[in-house]
């Protein structure tokens, strides 16, 4: 093992070249902007659409309005019915998906070269000109219903929710964006409407393309498809305030492994240390097998299957989480151990050997996700929301590894925060109050 | 329009098929380890990947779960290897891991930047005869297999309402226990039991060696020759002969209650032929019936039970194709609220009646069919997932020849060939039908 990574210390891993070279920024005659690489190897284009806000945005008494629009843009649009525009999707052999979080709305798109005015057209008229018909309202409800129904007996929904709702209250981010079975079965189509006009809007919009097209018609493209959206939606809302102290909280649930979910506060994506702490979450609990959790949890005493801890900078608050699921009687010796790393970490930190394992695990590992044009749209239009350049694929590498151990530890000390680490376990666990 | 959560597992996947672009080499090292290369210069990365002609349907009777078992203590140590250090070591480089189990095959996989080709080969090859495990070793990692059966099967009303309804799906395959294996069988695995298995059938003369990405043929047969070739076959290997289904003439009924349940649902499986080598034509037919039924709001049973009737929420059809011995056609039917089980039962029986009656639509066949033309153009994106393809397919009894033949046998399905195959495999006689419900419920 040691005869294996001595030779590759001082190796930092290259760039794919058609991925880090040659990122364009285009602006649409309209002027709307987007990222595209040009491939042209496969003759289709990748394009991912991003709208900020997403369902945070939903007014008050009206949560789930913003995901159950999203999930009504594909059931109906201009002339077409519901059937109508499938039909005429699968003609076209494009694919189209609607997706919708806390803080953004994706629209993803993969359409064939030979067809790509027609399937630009077809995706405008779903995101532009939604019909809305109460049919597909109730129908569309019926199915987010159902779902609302599945998660109040899943448990892993259950921790989400309990951890969410204890930690930011009346936030957007303190309730699920599906929204209640009273909220849902309340909405009408007005209300649809009124979210479809606060949400998909150009003043938050985002694109990224690759593919075979060239910058000049995905200028074209870009105002084809976009161009008519209004020029402002409602406004962002204000920043969640974490409420939770550390602590356990136990949700009573008949099912034989406790499921976990534990955090405190984290640190946001533009903090100078944001890199020193990426790298410290892969040694405490963010590699694969190789974390201290997984170790110490997984491991040598086998009391999960998997244990994960992962930094969650969102736009309008930032955590540090983790999740884990253990039988019932054991999973109070597994937050045991994983608070005493918690704190070890904090007190001790980390070795110079995890540091440099860490960094040549995530320089190696980056130019692994440039994996396809769909991908690397992902990754693209991922960096606009961030604010990142588009120089700074190139530059990662440089950042990761720039990260010192001096760094990692004063980070660690001022992260972490044992006590302050709260636990919503869902089951019927032994040994815990 | 948005998926009902919580039952997602057998939602239906397009058929992907193989490519004239796909720039595939294959060829036999001397002691029979078949190997795949497949092409893409896109990005200097590479999967690495090993397929074992064994799975979970050849363990013995008695020691189920011992497959997936055994693919956990692989990332033990070997002699010269440390345990953990396998993966510690593709970390290192940069690369991820991991590894599957599946009723008909164990596969092991890398994915990492290209020029670490040779040492992911020197490591897969060194464990596939030299695995040393010791007493602890077993112990913890049994622990671990039931913190993951705890985790996808026994925390999980539909997962628990699978398993039991598969297990009356055959009457003697052993396609019938879970892959993860039974509760009582895990707890009681052994080391010896373990080794058995491993010494059985891990061996390169069982084994396929698939290399995608930033490879040259040439330079990954070299490799190849290096470190697997010098392996020797193993000349006990068993014959690969599972104990086969009888007729089926009782068609099989089952109701699971749990207070986990918030929506039920109707599953139905009927027993199905699989694709034979060389013999693609039904199962083709069958994929492409599949995706007329259940694939979506323009399907069958969407239109009629969701926008003729409102009676469902969700329908699903799903065959997978791709299996060694007889595998399954599945429905799944998920009653809009306030109405029963057996109304939707009934109208998803009625409704399969009248489409064998009134024949496939021209224009729904043609749309499918250009759908399958484009994922062709769409796969060529995802390397891994072409990697994948072969390796499941030469796993599960299949040659490459039928993998790059599958897309225009599917292109040759014509409307009476899915007719035909319907009416061959919607045999009740051949079929489960299971009811999911909540356990408070009364009188459905």
């Amino acid at each position: 093992m040691m005869r294996i990574l001595a030779t590759l210390t001082a190796m930092i891993f290259a760039l794919p070249l058609w991925a880090a070279t040659d990122i364009q920024e285009v602006t649409s005659p309209g002027g709307i902007k987007a990222w595209l690489v040009e491939e042209h190897s496969i003759p289709f284009t990748a394009l991912e659409i991003r709208f900020r806000g997403g369902a945070s945005l939903d007014r008050p008494e009206k949560r789930g309005s913003v995901n159950l629009m999203v999930g009504l843009l594909e059931e109906g649009a201009g002339d077409m019915d519901s059937q109508e525009f499938a039909r005429a999707r699968e003609a076209l052999a494009a694919e189209f998906g609607y997706d919708v979080g806390d803080d953004t709305l994706s629209i993803s798109a993969r359409f064939l070269s030979e067809n790509r005015d027609e399937a630009i057209a077809l995706l405008r008229q779903s995101l532009v000109a939604p019909t809305f018909d109460s049919a597909s309202l109730d129908r569309v409800r019926a199915q987010v219903v159902s779902g609302i129904r599945s998660n109040e007996k899943d448990p892993d929904e259950i921790a989400r929710k309990a951890f969410n709702s204890q930690a930011f209250g009346d936030h957007p981010y303190g309730s699920d964006y599906n929204g209640t079975l009273d909220s849902v079965a309340a909405l009408t189509q007005e209300d649809i409407m009124q979210a479809h006009r606060d949400t998909l809007a150009r003043d938050r919009l985002y694109v990224a393309a690759v593919g075979d097209i060239s910058a000049e018609d995905l200028g074209i493209l870009l105002d084809e498809l976009l161009g008519a959206l209004p020029e402002s939606g409602a406004p962002l809302p204000e920043r969640a305030d974490y409420a939770l102290e550390g602590g356990v909280t136990v949700v009573d649930f008949d099912t034989p492994q406790s499921v976990v979910r534990f955090g405190h506060t984290g640190i946001t994506r533009d903090d100078p240390d944001f890199f020193a702490a990426y790298v410290l979450n892969v040694v405490l609990g963010g590699g694969g097998f190789e974390s201290r959790l997984m170790e110490e949890v997984r491991e040598k005493r086998g009391l999960t299957y998997g244990v994960y801890s992962y930094l969650v900078p969102r736009d309008l608050t930032e955590l540090y989480l983790g999740s884990v699921a253990s039988a019932n009687d054991r999973v109070a010796q597994a937050i045991e151990v994983i608070r005493e790393e918690w704190s070890k970490a904090a007190q001790m930190g980390v070795s110079a050997q995890e540091l440099e394992r860490a960094q040549t695990y995530l320089t190696g590992a980056y130019p692994l996700r440039f994996d396809g044009n769909g991908p690397i749209a992902n990754i693209m239009v991922g960096m606009q929301m961030q604010g990142l350049p588009t120089d700074y694929i190139a530059t990662r590498n440089d950042k990761v590894m720039a990260v010192t151990l001096e760094d990692v530890n004063r980070v660690a000390k001022d992260l972490l925060k044992p006590s302050d680490l709260h636990f919503v376990v869902v089951g019927k666990p032994q040994g815990l109050p | 329009m948005r998926a009902v959560l919580g039952i997602l597992s057998l939602l239906f996947v397009v058929p992907t098929m193989t490519l004239a672009q796909e720039q595939v080499t294959d060829f036999i090292l001397d002691n029979g380890m078949q190997v795949v290369v497949v092409e893409d210069h896109r990005a200097p990365v590479v999967m690495h990947m090993v397929w074992y002609r064994a799975g979970s349907a050849d363990e013995r009777p008695g020691v189920s779960g011992v497959a997936h078992f055994l693919e956990h203590l692989l990332f033990k140590g070997t002699d010269t290897l440390a345990p953990g250090e396998f993966s510690a070591t593709v970390a290192a480089n940069g690369g991820r891991d991991n590894a599957f189990t599946s009723y008909d095959y164990t596969a092991y996989y890398q994915r990492i930047a290209a020029d670490r080709l040779e040492l992911m080969m020197r490591m897969e090859s060194d464990r596939m005869v030299n695995l040393r495990l010791d007493e602890t070793d077993i112990l913890t990692e049994r622990d671990v297999i039931l913190e993951e059966r705890n985790q996808r099967v026994e925390n999980s009303a539909g997962a628990l309402f699978r398993e039991q309804k598969n297990a009356a799906q055959y009457l003697n395959h052993p396609y019938s226990v879970p892959v993860i294996g039974w509760k009582h069988e895990m707890s009681q695995l052994t080391l010896s039991d373990a080794l058995d298995y491993y010494k059985t059938y891990y061996a390169p003369n069982n084994a396929i060696l698939v290399v995608a990405g930033d490879v040259e043929p040439d330079a990954v047969k070299a490799l190849a020759e290096t470190y697997y070739g010098v392996i020797p076959a193993n000349p006990d290997l068993p014959e690969r002969m599972r104990p086969q289904e009888p007729p089926q003439t009782a068609a099989r009924r089952m109701e699971f209650s749990d207070a986990r349940v918030a929506q039920p649902y109707v599953s139905r499986s009927y027993l199905a032929p699989e694709r034979d080598s060389g013999v693609q034509k039904q199962a083709a037919a069958l994929t492409i019936l599949a995706e007329i039924l259940g694939g979506g709001t323009t399907s069958v049973l969407t239109e009629k039970l969701q926008f003729d009737q409102p009676l469902t929420v969700y329908t699903a059809a799903y065959y997978g194709g791709t299996s060694l011995d007889d595998t399954t056609f599945d429905l799944i039917v998920v009653p809009a609220q306030g109405v029963s089980l057996q109304e939707v039962e009934d109208a998803t029986d009625a409704v399969i009646a009248q489409f064998i009656e009134t024949g496939v639509d021209a224009d729904q066949l043609a749309r499918i069919k250009q759908q399958i033309r484009a994922a062709q153009i769409y796969a060529q994106d995802d390397v891994g997932a072409i990697a994948n393809r072969y390796g499941r397919a030469l796993a599960s009894g299949l040659t490459i020849h039928d993998v790059q033949t599958w897309s225009e046998t599917l292109q040759a399905v014509s409307g009476e060939d899915i007719i035909a195959a319907a009416k061959d495999v919607f045999n009740k006689d051949r079929s489960v039908t299971g009811w999911l419900k909540p356990l408070t419920e009364a009188g459905q």
